[in-house]
């Protein structure tokens, strides 16, 4: 039996009919063909399925497509606004915050709601916040060399 | 190669990035062909035993189910799962597929369900019955080797898989001459590689054209095409491999997996593509596991220091199958085992032992951490012995820069080196003398607190041929477009190494164009024809050699055209800047722009000059690379809890020429990263009836940001001889070199209480239990 379920994705309206047990990550990658959410682990470990659901991150591998219904979901594609890249996106290039990049969506998505809600953090506050997605290539020190670029960025632009 | 001019040595950020970082590449999960279908696999929960029956009536039925198969259906069809490097002695046993009468380990493919989409394939699964019967299991390699030990494959009548020696110089009389001879057996851990993208895989059959495109995460699409034949009945020039974007491996996609064949003859036989991706448990229970060694090292050595002999019998417990490179991975922990020391004997031994689990191979480093925590732990254990600086004892068995290229007993030439030179600049860098006295001021007030030093060499850039089973060469190809535009094909295969960009920066300088006019190609053997793939930190090394000899070659050929477009002789024409001019007239220069469509239009040409400007090239290296450096580690150990916490992290690394320093730095932490799980928080468990106890990312501790240190990081430079850059590879040295000096950190730490060694982990729980009874005192 399938339901249907509407949530807006990066602003835009999505509605797909789905079994009721449908992931929320496989929603957007099978429903909304929108992949750049990823699967590591689907046990809420690794964090590289993390979404901005109502702002806020959530892993998108435990939580239902039905939950989300009537929500709005960011996620990595709806980052970038205008072909302008998001100020984490840049200070992960800029700082070779990336390898493979596969855990790279999640760690960016995470960041941007680090920075929402603390918008000068240390180092260690930058480790703690993503602490929740695991990189298996990076060593983690330029993801957080990312980040605090990002954040610099941020204020620099709001100056 | 100047490391002054142009893109060759800047830290550029990588071309790479933008689909990355935006969420646009195609990784293999990505991919989804019209028709497809979907395959999940069922594999035992045991670890050995027999299949009495499969009932796959009910999954038949199960909706959406295309197809149920199991051993009987397939592996009359699918050819053995292959291994490249057996010993000459080794027992090889029939890996089909899916498991035919018995399991030998959990996670071992039963049956595969296809089905029209992942939810009801893996639903189907459930309904697969099967009936087992346990047999005896054995997860214990030295209880393998026990007489009435249950076998891993009865046929065998033994557990030992292969036996593998290396051995020179006059082993007794060291022995004999030594002041002292210390021993200290030691355990490398089973670790798991966890990539955080699992395996996948997607066939596509075409039948008119009977070719098969195999989409497949993996590190070694060439090797895949060339090996992929003896498996399913498909010529390799019907076979097309395609490695996307490939989400981490670490030497774990360094294999042709039972499922790689198993879709691609699911596609042929279905006639639809059929898409596999691996979940994480199966990646942990089925995916190749690295190390698990376990090690009786005696080393001789003079009063002062000086090393003379070091043998070691060493039990390799390889799991319940050969893959690719099983067995060769403890060979290469033999051939470096006197890491960058002088010795006048040695001698190693192994044993590959069968167990009830997943088979082991490559895992980063691959053999080389093994063997660079077996001396460095040594040289500390030495030094402790002797009552001597561990510094003193190191340089005093350095070979001096100017004994190199230096021949070591495992008939090794290293390449180049300045062993003295890294430590040194490592131990400014840490303010050694500063360093050691606040260990000496935090032992005086009660703490834990330790020095560790790692100087390490590696082998790597896998190697001249003679070495490797299947060719140890590179290919590459350069394409000058009719645009002017350049098309830069390599046949390796970087999955997150760089390489579009590092590749790049070589090419533009080399062919003196703006780097945003190159573009890099690979991973897909229709365009990469030929290729040898990344592994072994080889990728830059060999694989820049092949982009540098095609530019010559590109160069000599358009230097005729240049000549006669400028009506002048070929001797006269300079190339410089990305043009060709004759001599004392550099105005009337020629750009690749303006020779391009002169090439490609063929009006104007020399006379027997073949139109086109495009080369490709082999390159064959004489010598592997030798990269080396120091490691400065300090670590606090609280009393209480047993933790560990780095306080102080140096590292100077020496990989010759840097093409980009910052993805060198990348390459380096994340292998750190790597050590830094090894030596403080990770093992693979299996309990004693074969069950994997860290199947999931929830009991496997990998490091997190918060684990990670802040590093201090320089590096010396001594180019490598063999190669045109003058580089060396840089992929697994952090994974290498740092282990040791973590846990030589620890040690130290736990010096004062008496305690000499323990095995990595050196988890909370395991320092806690060494030193409590030592406080009860
Ligand atoms: S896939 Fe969601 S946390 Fe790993
Ligand atoms: S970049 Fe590969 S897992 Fe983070």
């Amino acid at each position: 039996m399938k339901t249907v379920v509407n949530i807006r994705v990066n602003g835009v309206e999505q509605k797909h009919e789905v079994e009721p047990r449908t992931l929320l990550v496989h929603f957007l990658r099978d429903c909304c063909r929108l992949t750049g959410t990823h699967v590591g682990c689907e046990t809420s470990i690794c964090g590289a399925c993390t979404v901005l659901f109502e702002g806020k991150a959530v892993k998108s591998c435990t939580l239902l497509a039905v939950q989300a219904d009537g929500s709005e979901v960011t996620t990595i594609e709806g980052l970038a606004g205008d072909g302008r890249l998001h100020p984490v996106q840049e200070g992960f290039w800029e700082r070779h915050g990336l390898q493979c990049g596969y855990c790279t969506p999640g760690m960016i998505m995470m960041a941007v709601q680090l920075l929402e809600r603390n918008p000068k953090p240390t180092r260690e506050e930058i480790s703690h916040a993503i602490e929740g997605n695991l990189c298996r290539c990076t060593g983690y020190s330029h993801i957080i060399d990312a980040i605090e670029y990002a954040a610099r960025k941020i204020a620099e632009v709001k100056k | 190669m100047s490391a002054a001019k142009g893109y060759f040595g800047k830290p550029m950020k990588r071309v790479e990035d933008p689909r990355l970082i935006k969420g646009i590449a195609t990784y293999v999960d990505d991919i989804t062909l019209p028709g497809m279908l979907h395959a999940a696999v069922l594999r035992s929960p045991y670890a050995h035993a027999r299949i009495n029956n499969i009932k796959a009536d009910a999954a038949k039925a199960s909706p959406g189910v295309v197809g149920v198969f199991t051993g009987a259906d397939v592996n009359d069809k699918c050819g053995l799962v292959p291994c490249a490097s057996p010993m000459p002695d080794s027992k090889i046993p029939k890996h089909t597929v899916l498991a035919s009468d018995r399991v030998y380990f959990v996670g071992h493919p039963v049956a595969v369900v296809v089905a029209v989409d992942r939810y009801a394939a893996r639903d189907a699964l459930d309904f697969v019955e099967v009936d087992y019967d346990p047999l005896p299991v054995v997860s214990d390699p030295e209880k393998a080797l026990e007489k009435d030990s249950p076998l891993t494959h009865p046929e065998f009548r033994t557990n030992v898989a292969f036996t593998w020696s290396v051995a020179n110089g006059g082993l007794d009389a060291a022995f004999k001459r030594a002041h002292r001879v210390i021993k200290q057996r030691m355990i490398h851990q089973r670790l798991t590689p966890m990539a955080i993208e699992p395996r996948g895989c997607v066939a596509s059959w075409h039948a008119g054209e009977g070719t098969l495109t195999l989409y497949t995460s993996t590190q070694i699409p060439h090797l895949v095409r060339t090996l992929l034949p003896g498996m399913i009945s498909v010529p390799e020039n019907r076979i097309r491999i395609v490695a996307p974007e490939v989400g981490g491996a670490f030497g774990s996609k360094l294999n042709l997996y039972a499922e790689e064949a198993l879709c691609s003859h699911l596609a042929q036989r279905l006639g639809a593509p059929v898409k596999w991706i691996e979940s994480r448990r199966e990646n942990a229970a089925a995916t190749i596991h690295g190390r698990d060694q376990i090690g009786e090292y005696e080393v001789a050595v003079k009063k002062d220091g000086t090393l003379l002999a070091i043998k070691s019998k060493t039990l390799a417990d390889i799991g319940a199958y050969c893959q690719l490179n099983t067995p060769a991975i403890p060979t290469l922990t033999g051939l470096m085992l006197t890491g960058c020391y002088k010795c006048k004997a040695m001698r190693m031994d192994v044993v590959g032992v069968y167990t009830h689990k997943m088979a082991t191979d490559a895992y980063r480093g691959a053999g080389r951490p093994e063997a660079t925590y077996v001396i460095e732990r040594l040289m500390d254990i030495i030094a402790d012995e002797l009552k001597l600086d561990p510094v003193k004892v190191r340089l005093k068995n350095f070979p001096k820069p100017t004994e190199f290229p230096f021949d070591t007993l495992t008939g090794l030439t290293y390449d180049s080196g300045n062993y003295q030179g890294a430590l040194k600049k490592a131990q400014q860098i840490s303010n050694w003398n500063k360093l050691t006295k606040q260990r000496d001021a935090a032992r005086k007030s009660g703490k834990l607190f330790g020095i560790g030093l790692s100087t390490y060499v590696e082998i790597c850039a896998l190697g001249p041929s003679k070495m490797m089973s299947a060719g140890g060469w590179e290919w590459g190809c350069v394409r000058i477009e009719m645009s002017g535009k350049v098309t830069v094909i390599t046949g390796a295969t970087p999955h997150g190494q760089g390489q579009e960009t590092s590749f790049a920066q070589i090419a533009a300088d080399k062919l003196g164009v703006p780097i945003e006019d190159i573009v890099v190609m690979r991973g897909d053997t229709a365009v990469a024809h030929y290729g040898r793939d990344t592994y072994g930190s080889r990728a830059t090394v060999i694989g820049g050699a092949a982009i540098l000899m095609c530019i010559d070659k590109i160069i000599a050929k358009a230097r005729k055209l240049a000549a006669h477009l400028l009506d002048t002789k070929e001797k006269s024409v300079e190339f410089r800047d990305g043009k060709f001019s004759a001599k004392g007239k550099p105005k009337k220069a020629l750009t690749w722009k303006q020779l391009a469509p002169e090439a490609y239009v063929a009006k104007n040409i020399p006379q027997n000059w073949e139109p086109g400007l495009e080369a490709s090239s082999f390159f064959e290296p004489p010598n592997c690379t030798y990269p080396f450096g120091t490691h400065i580690v300090a670590v606090e150990v609280d009393r209480d809890t047993g933790e560990v916490k780095i306080v102080k992290y140096v590292t100077v690394d020496d990989c010759g020429h840097q093409v980009n320093p910052l993805l060198v730095e990348g390459q380096l932490q994340g292998g750190i990263a790597h050590s830094i799980g090894q030596a403080l928080f990770e093992r693979t468990v299996y309990d004693e009836n074969g069950q994997l106890l860290t199947g999931e990312f929830m009991d496997y501790a990998m490091p997190r940001a918060k684990d990670i240190p802040e590093y201090l990081m320089d590096s010396t430079v001594t180019p490598s001889p063999s190669n045109p850059m003058g580089i060396k590879g840089v992929g697994e040295a952090g994974t290498i070199g740092a282990t040791p000096a973590i846990a030589n950190a620890v040690m130290d730490a736990l010096s004062p209480l008496g305690i000499r060694h323990l095995d990595l982990p050196l988890t909370p729980e395991k320092i806690w239990r060494a030193i409590a009874p030592v406080k009860v005192k």
